[in-house]
């Protein structure tokens, strides 16, 4: 039996794209397209008196100037997702009308011949602003007297939930140790290296709208654009071409994206919008800033008694559309402490809205910040009991073997693995070794830190869980085909973004089927191609794409061996179908597949004593699993920190995750791998720095600190495998787990490492200047 | 992120490029490796109506040494600076300075004579130039002159350069006998502009340091020269200063400004540690 499931096999595009011959967005060609740009708001918070376009109007090149008062009967605006019951509503329009909220709100479009004619027209719009204070801060934004994000508002409280239960006073009297500690999690942005786009024509003859767009989920947006552009459903066509990165940037829609489609047919001509990098810094979705307190009741024994954990999340001035932006808040509270047995847990959201950029779901949402706050206080609590961080890990673990089980917090949660990956990492790490090595530098005067962090990550959104999620989540879809040289074609709901999507649904079909992984081709990202369905997001692609792959590669080997019965007068089960060749099992003359095919399509009379035979078949899978699908794992970090100087010098970091059933364990590490490049920058490099009055003075990559790969450690990836039991494939979610793991792996090492010289550090990132000023030296 | 509308004048000789100038004024623009000046134009902070592009200038480029001057063209990119020899065995401070400037991809464009025209405050070479009390070389069609790198810099992105000028050359004297320098610098990612450098000469006779002189650079609105702290580590020698003590002359020769990033606290400490870092490099036998 051939086995392609579980083989580290490379991306089957990355000749392609390294040849230069991929089709992004931008490269897509389009006759005659007019190139948008967006007049966007320089202020916070500003009303607009004025708008003069004329001058914009007039200048050669200039096909239209666009504002609120011209969309407005086009397109009709949206309210806040009602996901979190109780979030306060705010509308939105594509174009802000009267009043802007945050900078980089998009204001007035203009479509020219050129992207630098539309910019030029962009300058020459002449805009009255009456400039309004300015709610930016986080720390203040729900104190009295703070100036409302919103003027119709009276407070800027957007939202405020409890999880858990309330904890009994006593406890806290009564623990032997009670922990507390303020954290400070800044803005940060996914930057996908290719930005946000859309290319849109619509044809006023038929009505029809077709959209080219770098995102993850066609079907979700042709929905969303029937309804915000009142268009019939049916006639509207979205292709997601390659796409360079979403990590979360690109499963919103947003009101650039919006307004370019009522532009479109606005205009009657096509149109393309490809966000420069300075729009995707103020205008792509920010995430988690916020700040956090937790609260630990230990007992003596070492029984976390309590846990109270509370989290301000600033989400800027909107909700995300079509998502929620509460739900990194509500993740954080939710998931923090989960890996450990707790007695009680309590825990609060409160949500604010700022003038700033709207916050939504980037890789890990919420994850992260959970992992970060659990494990810095579960390495506290270790230090309290003078015991080995890893000890009293391992003795509050849920044990691998008390799975299903209900979470303080109240997740249901399955088949998690805490106790192995622990061990595995440690294993991996040699950890006497390395506790040896750091005694002896720090004996010269060499600060070096090894920092552990648990996690688990809620992955693959499905349909009970997110159906409140405006047709962000459906049943997924494939078709298989069989073409007459044998050759499989799988149009599939979920889709590529650059993780290898498309070559582990191959190696499941592959396997399902019995065909050489050669011979499958997998297509997604076309409205009018695949069935209807969920893109990506969620790292939904391996669990519910590889389980739908699985039944209908299932399907269609009942398919092909019924034909071959057929043909060769024998009974299905006495065949097998392998490799691609349909052998009996008794021995004798079998077909090969193609052999099979080539009757099928061109000498159906061949099988006139049966149906005739069906080598496609259409899947559909909804799944009905109890929850979404968690996973778990741990990374380690080794670093040193220059007490001199507060920089952290990265020595090597190690991840294990439990992603059940390994389809392809390369895809799966390079996964964690550049997830833990993106969890290091939120932990040393990135953060969008604003002024006070809310601009923000770092929209450059040059001026926001991506770590590069100079910047980064070698990493060592390890895996432990329980298999979900709920679905027969048993793979669970793997694209955001480096992410969330990195952020409180790199916080704890730095932390044990500044132990020594009686200093902490709780904000990140953990710049140099934080750490010397943690340190006193500042 | 397209610039506004310009013309574009190819010049090949820099009389070319002086009657441009003199023709252009203010509304011009030399336009070297670009580095700096094109993502300025597209983020629409630069505007000049004109450009021009002196690239294929001869005369131009190139690292040439006349008795104890070494003169580097306006036009040779920093590549050529990191690579040469003449540089390494006359000029060790840009040898040291070169590693810290820029990408690679950077250097294989960027230029000598633009790095110094665009007066970048956090920039390794405007910073060396003033610690060799460089000579800058400035033509235009009414003549050519020097100016010390001293007074050359004159603030942020501003230098002595007038509108009709064109920065033709530097000039430096090469290393005396027993000269010693020290370059430290303090980058978050490696090829980033400096949160804070130093850069540092003394002669060394034996054990002996005498004519210490430091620059700071990333810390105010142009690379600065910090007597105070000279005078304070020439007191303390052999010994090294203290960091307290750095930091009080630090303030008492500039007044050390913030970036986006980094606090005057934070600048003023990193630059008293690589102080103490120049320090020790200067002492060190061996060092160049």
């Amino acid at each position: 039996m051939t086995k392609n499931i579980g083989s580290a096999r490379p991306r089957d595009d990355v000749r392609l794209l390294l040849d230069g011959r991929g089709t992004y967005l931008d490269d897509v060609p389009v006759t005659g397209a007019l190139h948008v740009a967006f007049l966007r708001s320089p202020h916070a918070h500003a009303d607009i008196a004025k708008i003069a376009t004329a001058a914009a109007a007039a200048l050669p090149g200039v096909v239209r100037v666009v504002t609120a008062s011209d969309l407005a009967a086009i397109c009709h605006g949206w309210g806040s997702s009602q996901t979190f019951p109780g979030l306060v509503e705010r509308r939105q329009t594509a174009l802000a009308a009267t009043r802007a909220v945050y900078q980089g709100q998009p204001v007035a479009a203009v479509a020219a011949e050129t992207r630098a004619i539309a910019e030029d027209g962009v300058e020459a719009i002449e805009v009255d602003w009456r400039p309004l204070p300015e709610m930016a801060a986080l720390d203040h934004a729900l104190e009295p007297g703070a100036a409302p994000a919103h003027g119709d508002l009276a407070s800027n409280l957007a939202y405020s939930g409890t999880i858990g239960a309330n904890i009994d006073p006593a406890i806290w009297k009564e623990a032997a140790h009670v922990l507390e500690e303020s954290f400070i999690f800044h803005r940060v942005t996914g930057v996908p290296l290719e930005t946000r786009g859309v290319v849109a024509s619509y044809l006023p003859a038929d009505g029809s709208l077709t959209v080219y767009q770098s995102h993850t989920a066609p079907h979700q947006l042709r929905s969303l654009y029937a309804m915000h552009l009142g268009l019939d459903e049916g006639r509207i066509h979205v292709v997601t071409p390659q796409v360079g990165g979403s990590f979360g940037v690109k499963i919103h829609l947003y009101p650039d994206e919006i307004a370019t489609c009522a532009i479109a047919r606005l205009i009657g001509r096509p149109v393309k919008f490809i966000a420069d990098r300075l729009e995707s810094f103020t205008a792509d979705i920010h995430a988690r800033e916020q700040r956090v307190r937790a609260r630990v009741a230990l007992g003596a024994d070492g029984r976390f008694l309590a846990w109270q954990v509370d989290c301000l999340l600033g989400m800027g001035a909107f909700s995300t559309h079509p998502g929620s932006s509460v739900q990194e808040g509500d993740e954080t509270v939710r998931l923090a402490a989960t890996p450990y047995r707790v007695d009680a847990f309590a825990g609060r959201v409160d949500v604010a809205f700022q003038n700033k950029t709207i916050v939504g779901q980037y890789r890990g949402v919420g994850h992260p910040m959970a992992s970060a706050v659990t494990e810095y206080m579960v390495d506290r609590s270790a230090e309290a009991l003078g015991v080995l961080p890893e000890e009293l890990r391992r003795r509050n673990y849920v044990p691998d073997d008390a799975y299903p089980t209900t979470s303080a917090s109240g997740l249901p949660l399955d088949a998690l693995s805490h106790r192995k990956c622990l061990d595995e990492i440690l294993r991996l790490m040699d950890m006497p070794a390395l506790r040896l090595a750091q005694a002896a530098f720090r004996a010269k005067g060499v600060y070096r830190g090894i920092g552990l962090s648990a996690f688990i990550e809620r992955t693959a959104t499905n349909v009970p869980v997110n159906a409140h999620v405006r047709k962000a989540t459906a049943q997924d879809g494939v078709t298989l085909h069989i073409d007459p040289s044998g050759s499989v074609r799988a149009a599939i709901t979920v889709t590529e973004q650059g993780q290898g999507t498309h070559t582990a649904i191959a190696q499941v079909i592959a396997d399902a089927l019995g065909v050489p992984f050669e011979r499958v081709t997998v297509i997604s990202g076309d409205s009018a191609a695949t069935p209807y369905g969920s893109g990506i997001r969620a790292s939904r692609g391996a669990p519910v794409g590889g389980e739908l792959a699985l039944k209908a590669g299932r399907a269609l080997r009942r398919n092909v061996l019924a034909a071959a019965a057929t043909l060769l007068q024998v009974a299905p089960d006495d065949l097998t179908l392998d490799n691609g060749t349909i052998l009996r099992r008794g021995g004798g003359r079998g077909v090969r597949l193609d052999e099979l095919a080539e009757a099928v399509h061109f000498r159906p009379q061949l099988f006139q004593h049966g149906a005739q035979p069906n080598l496609s078949v259409a899947m559909h899978f909804g799944h009905d699993w109890p929850t979404l699908v968690p996973t778990n794992g741990i990374q380690a970090s080794y670093l040193e920190v220059d007490a001199r100087t507060g920089m952290v010098r990265l020595l090597h970091h190690w991840a294990v995750d439990d992603f059940g059933t390994l389809i392809n364990p390369l895809l799966a590490a390079e996964q964690v791998r550049g997830g833990i490049a993106q969890g290091i920058g939120q932990a040393l490099y990135e953060e969008l720095l604003y002024s006070e009055d809310g601009q923000l003075t770092n929209a450059t990559l040059a001026d926001y600190l991506l770590p590069k790969a100079s910047d980064l450690p070698d990493i060592t990836v390890g895996h432990v495998e329980t298999p979900w039991p709920h679905s027969e494939l048993g793979a669970k979610g793997a694209g955001e787990a480096g992410t969330t793991g990195a952020l409180g792996a790199v916080l704890t090492a730095v932390n044990d490492a500044l132990r020594p010289l009686g200093a902490k550090i709780t904000e990140m990132p953990m710049t140099p200047e934080r750490i010397l000023r943690a340190l006193g030296k500042i | 992120m397209k610039p506004r509308p310009f013309k574009l004048i190819r010049v090949d000789s820099a009389e070319g490029a002086s009657e441009a100038l003199a023709r252009h004024g203010e509304e011009a623009r030399i336009l070297a490796g670009g580095q700096s000046l094109v993502p300025m134009m597209n983020f629409r902070v630069a505007a000049p109506a004109v450009l021009v592009d002196i690239n294929a200038c001869t005369g131009l480029g190139g690292i040439t040494r006349t008795g104890d001057i070494i003169r580097l063209g306006a036009l040779t990119r920093h590549r050529e600076t990191a690579t040469s020899t003449l540089v390494a065995d006359a000029l060790p401070l840009l040898a040291m300075a070169m590693p810290h400037v820029g990408h690679l991809a950077i250097c294989n464009r960027g230029t000598f004579g633009g790095s110094l025209a665009h007066a970048d405050p956090a920039a390794e070479l405007p910073a060396c130039a003033l610690l060799l009390d460089g000579s800058v070389v400035i033509g235009s069609l009414r003549g050519e002159r020097r100016v010390a790198a001293a007074d050359f810099f004159r603030g942020l992105y501003t230098t002595a350069i007038e509108p009709d000028e064109l920065l033709l050359a530097v000039e430096f004297q090469a290393r005396r006998p027993n000269a010693v320098f020290a370059f430290h610098e303090l980058a978050r990612r490696h090829g980033d502009f400096a949160l804070a450098g130093i850069a540092a000469s003394a002669i060394r006779v034996g054990e002996m340091l005498g004519d210490i002189a430091f620059v700071g650079f990333g810390i105010a609105d142009r690379p600065v020269l910090l007597p105070s702290v000279a005078r304070l580590a020439a007191g303390a020698l052999p010994r090294l200063p203290q960091i307290a003590a750095l930091k009080e002359a630090l303030a008492a020769d500039v007044e050390i400004l913030p970036d986006n990033q980094q606090s005057p606290a934070m600048k003023a400490h990193i630059v008293a540690e690589l102080i103490l870092d120049a320090l020790g490099q200067l002492s060190r036998k061996g060092t160049a």
